[in-house]
């Protein structure tokens, strides 16, 4: 993962949800894959896409609402490898990572300038370097923060499967904290 | 352990905390999960990731499942069998049944008497207690902090790592005290508490905290008064909300089924009693509020913070500074229909809906069957009162309260989350306005281009009743 580059999928809307990214009418599946068709199934002020965008500049605070980690499926199966806003809600924060999908967090001046610039132009081509992390658009040069750290190295077929891992190589002090804890952890079970 | 120094959030988190000493860096810490709850719609993928794995999941015991989300609100056949009309959700409801069989997970199916809202039905049986961690792959697990216990929303990859290990990673958040003051005047529910904090505070000044409601006006709150306001924590942006457990909270507790009985209650309280005093920590944030103050509340634009008194006229976009906020706002109020200046009283309404895991209980339905009693639904309006649960349909069957819907036209129908998040087919058509009890204003989120305003119950049986946007107060 060094720089992403290319047309971008602009909708500078505030407080997009994960309603507005996946409806609920579109979770009724078993599976992960396949959900890019019915993202933004139901925008209704059409967005200027670019067939092959794969990064997409919101509004302030996305991502909030619905925990939904269909909402992040459907972008990743849509193509999407990073969101820019200057906020993004905890829970969608935390499944784009699991899903190697990168929130790019920016500054609300910033922000302000990065709309501008796509609003002129909507084809602008937008580069995005996590090695320096810095995002351009013509002129425009300017800094970002992302949890590139927290994103898993390896490619897994599993949606959080390296956080998977450490938890069950944490076995044992899982098997200590319970042994411990065991007269109050009340159960299902029995009854 | 002494209380010094820590919040309720706290004492929960280390009593939790699975490494000894807390991640260094702001890494994340792992965490024991003493109870999951599962439904249809995010839990599929996740049992295929053990699957996949070959691994068993670690205490079925733990988890409790239920069906409410892609659920029939229609009567059952004279057999007791469900129309599904969807045959995507019969393959996710079925998913679940053998899932849950395959896996060991106790299931409380369509048609089971604990069936329900997942929020509403554990902690009806007494499954959510002081001090617990809760997850659900729903963001509205944040309800059951009403009790002291520290519950939140999880994507489903979490699911599966709760499943396989009964823990999960995460980061310590920071705590935020919502302290509200002073005693609802008569009209003002728990639900225009909620709106009126997030119309105030907005739908981002939670993020990466935890809420601890704390006041007056919450201790005064029964637990369901209590649930509906922890219920809309995540409209603030917090994962999860807190509520110091205390009598009222021990009260409700006794007697349910998965409560300790007997002399175990006795001493459970002692030790709830013990462990869970007051808090005397300091809070990351603060923000004070006077329930004396506190309105009928409703929502003109399209996400929960966008709300005001009913008697307020709506915003004007114009008063706002940012270029971007100004766009978004506008853009809110067209697709909603309404004018900023201008009021919200008068205006019509086609659909109401009660329901949903913010208010679908007891209390809930008798507010907003007492409002009803001897009145109509106006001609033109639909009316779906859904109960939050089988256990409260029955309780609510047991009073009359189904008989004063029916007797005023409404619909009564079976639980389930129904005409909140219109997934199983009960939904309002484009265009219409529809007054929720629900938790959500989203574009859509009742239906395709459907218009949605939230309000307490009361609200909501008033709407009804006149057909247009109307103050409770002047029908009390
Ligand atoms: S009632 Fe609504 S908010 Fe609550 S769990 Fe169901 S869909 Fe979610």
């Amino acid at each position: 993962m060094e720089t992403l580059t290319g047309p971008v999928m602009f909708l500078p809307i505030d407080n997009i949800d994960t309603d507005r990214i996946i409806p609920a009418r579109f979770l009724i599946t078993t599976k992960i894959k396949g959900l890019g068709r019915h993202f933004f199934n139901d925008w209704t002020h059409g967005s200027n896409a670019s067939e092959n965008a794969k990064i997409l500049v919101a509004g302030h605070n996305f991502g909030c609402g619905s925990s939904r980690e269909h909402a992040v499926w459907a972008l990743a199966d849509y193509g999407i490898e990073a969101v820019v806003s200057t906020k993004f809600a905890d829970i969608f924060h935390a499944n784009a990572l699991r899903n190697r999908l990168v929130p790019v967090v920016i500054q609300p001046e910033d922000h302000e300038r990065l709309v501008a610039a796509l609003e002129a132009d909507p084809a602008s081509i937008v580069t995005i370097d996590y090695g320096a992390l810095r995002l351009t658009c013509g002129s425009i040069d300017l800094p970002f923060t992302a949890a590139i750290s927290e994103i898993g190295t390896e490619e897994s077929e599993t949606p959080g499967g390296e956080e998977l891992e450490i938890l069950l190589g944490q076995s044992r002090l899982i098997d200590d904290h319970e042994a411990a804890r065991k007269a109050r952890v009340n159960t299902l079970g029995g009854r | 352990m002494s209380q010094a120094g820590k919040t309720l959030f706290d004492t929960i988190w280390n009593d939790h905390r699975v490494n000894d000493a807390p991640a260094p860096d702001g890494g994340p810490d792992t965490l024991y999960i003493d109870l999951h709850l599962i439904h249809e719609v995010t839990s599929p993928q996740a049992f295929s990731i053990l699957r996949d794995r070959g691994m068993k999941l670690r205490h079925p015991n733990q988890t409790m499942a239920t069906m409410d989300h892609s659920t029939p609100s229609t009567p059952p056949r004279p057999d007791g069998t469900y129309v599904i009309e969807n045959p995507d959700a019969e393959i996710q409801l079925t998913a679940l049944e053998s899932n849950c069989s395959e896996f060991g997970v106790p299931l409380y199916p369509l048609g089971h008497e604990n069936q329900g809202i997942v929020h509403v039905t554990a902690p009806e049986l007494g499954l959510v207690q002081p001090g617990m961690t809760i997850v659900c792959g729903d963001s509205h697990t944040s309800t059951h902090g009403a009790f002291g216990a520290l519950a939140f929303g999880i994507g489903t990859s979490q699911v599966a790592h709760v499943f396989a290990t009964q823990c999960l990673l995460a980061k310590r958040p920071k705590t935020f005290e919502i302290r509200i003051d002073g005693a609802l005047q008569p009209g003002v529910s728990a639900k225009d508490v909620i709106l009126s904090v997030i119309s105030q505070i907005g739908t981002e000044a939670g993020t990466g905290h935890v809420f601890e409601y704390t006041g007056s006006a919450i201790r005064a709150m029964s637990m369901e008064e209590r649930m509906t306001v922890t219920n809309m924590s995540i409209e603030g942006g917090a994962t999860a909300g807190l509520i110091q457990p205390d009598e009222v909270t021990f009260d409700y507790l006794q007697g349910r089924d998965f409560a300790p009985q007997g002399p175990d209650f006795d001493e459970a309280v002692a030790d709830w009693r013990s462990r869970f005093q007051p808090a005397d920590g300091v809070y990351d944030r603060c923000v004070s509020f006077n329930a004396d103050e506190m309105e009928p509340m409703i929502t003109y634009g399209t996400n929960p913070g966008m709300g005001m008194p009913v008697r307020d006229t709506v915003p004007d976009p114009a008063d706002l500074e940012n270029k971007s906020d100004r766009l978004s706002f506008q853009r809110a109020l067209d697709y909603m229909r309404v004018e900023p200046g201008k009021p919200l009283l008068g205006h019509p309404v086609d659909v109401v809906f009660v329901g949903s895991c913010t208010n679908s209980r007891l209390s809930d339905l008798r507010d907003a069957a007492g409002l009803m009693d001897g009145r109509k639904v106006n001609d033109g309006v639909r009316m779906l009162v859904v109960p939050g649960s089988r256990k409260v349909k029955a309780a609510a069957e047991l009073e009359g309260l189904d008989q004063i819907f029916l007797r005023a036209g409404a619909e009564w129908r079976e639980p389930g989350c129904s005409m909140c998040l219109a997934m199983n087919g009960d939904k309002i058509e484009p265009g219409q306005l529809s007054v929720s009890t629900s938790n959500r204003n989203f574009e859509g989120r009742q239906g395709k281009r459907g218009r949605t305003v939230l309000a307490s119950p009361l609200t909501a049986a008033a709407c009804a009743v006149t057909g247009v946007i109307t103050d409770v107060r002047e029908m009390m």
